[in-house]
Formats: structure tokens, sequence, C-alpha cells
């Protein structure tokens, strides 16, 4: 399966500049795993040390957040466009 | 410089106050001059008074439309309930963009205070809000 991953301006610095990359893979973790094997600077922040996804990214498939699809286990089918943004957060705390 | 017409700051401190006891928050849109054209409001899926986080798909939304329109996510808002409107520890460590406006409205007082800042590297910079 080949998918469309779109990359947030955050992190074009450190994955060459591009807006987008074609990556393969059948889940949203061997899309992962092939993106931080090519760029491994990002690894930390994509995911965690165990291979979830960490706490401040979030990752669609097409327009569904995949914490509701299966996580790093959401499927991938040819054509998908899988977009990477940073989470928004912060508080008083 | 964030021009922020009377609309728009309506429209944040309603979504704030309509959030209260929890902190509200939203999303900006606008133009790269620093005009806010659009403004997103966002439960608060942290559900607390002391934090706040944009819901994931009104992100989503917000980039889409953005592409759409040919505007930019300019930057997010979010209220302090009960302190000053200044970016604290929480909020500099979590902010994503440096080119981003982060909006503080404090509902401490009547009036509300709103102020804008940008945050690089840990750094914070007041900006200017125009109407």
């Amino acid at each position: 399966m080949t998918a469309l991953v779109r990359i947030p301006t955050v992190l074009r610095p450190a994955m060459g500049g591009d807006t987008s990359v074609t990556v393969e893979g059948s889940t949203v973790g061997e899309i992962l795993d092939h993106l931080t094997a090519e760029h491994p600077a990002v690894k930390g922040q994509l995911l965690n040390s165990d291979g979830t996804l960490h706490r401040f990214l979030n990752v669609y498939v097409n327009d569904d957040d995949v914490r509701y699809l299966g996580g790093v286990d959401a499927p991938v089918t040819n054509g998908d466009e899988i977009t990477l943004l940073p989470a928004v957060a912060g508080g008083t705390l | 410089m964030l021009t922020l017409h009377s609309v728009h700051r309506d429209a944040i401190v309603a979504t704030c106050i309509r959030a209260l006891p929890n902190e509200g928050c939203g999303l900006l849109l606008g133009t790269s001059d620093g005009t806010v054209t659009d403004v997103l409001a966002s439960p608060n899926v942290a559900d607390s008074a002391k934090l706040y986080e944009i819901d994931s798909r009104i992100l989503l939304r917000a980039h889409r439309q953005s592409e759409a329109e040919g505007s930019s996510v300019l930057g997010v808002f979010h209220s302090h309930t009960h302190s000053q409107a200044f970016p604290s520890p929480t909020d500099v460590a979590q902010a994503p963009d440096p080119s981003w406006h982060y909006v503080l409205v404090s509902l401490r007082e009547s009036p509300s205070t709103i102020r804008s800042f940008l945050i690089v590297d840990g750094e914070i910079t007041e900006e200017e809000v125009t109407s």
C-alpha cells in the first residue's frame, strides 16, 4: 500500500522541507516506521519508545483521527492520505 | 501584530465564557499579515479548569478550511479563568509552532482581557492586538 503523508510545518525542517511524501505501509505504524527510518531526528516527536503514538501528535487517515481506528494498528489502503498535526494544548498548570 | 476585529474578539470571549468553569479554547484563521478572519471554537477535550486541548477534529477542520480558502491557521486562543492573560510554563512547553499567535484571555477581571504572544524557542514576546 502507498499513502500520501502530509507533513506539518513544524516538522518540515527536520524532514527535508517537503510538504508531503509518499510512504509505503499497510498500517499507520508501518507508515510511521518507514518515515522515521528515513528521518530519525523526528522519531521522538511521532512515536513513544514502545512504538505507540506520541501523546501530542494527531494522526489522521483521510478525515479520521486514528485514535478511534486502533492507533498505530489502523489500516491504510492504497491512496489514503495521512495527515500529521501536532496537538494543540496547554493551560495554567 | 495581531488584528482582531470586534466580531472575532466577541466570539473568542463568548467561547471562553461558555466553557466555564473550564478553560475555553479555539483556533484562529486569517491572513499572513496577522489579521484574523475566522474563529473556530473547540471543545476543551482536556475538560479542565487548568488545562486545555483543542479537539483533533477541529484542528483538522481548521487546516482543511485554511487550505480551501487560501488562508492560514494563525494560532490558538485559550482562557485562564483565575489568572492573568500570560502564557504559563505549560503553554510555553507545548507551543508547537513558532509562527503562531498565542492569544490568552483572562476571565479573572471584568471586562475580560485579551493579549497575544509569540513563543519562539521558549521565549515569550507580547505583540500588539489592534482592531
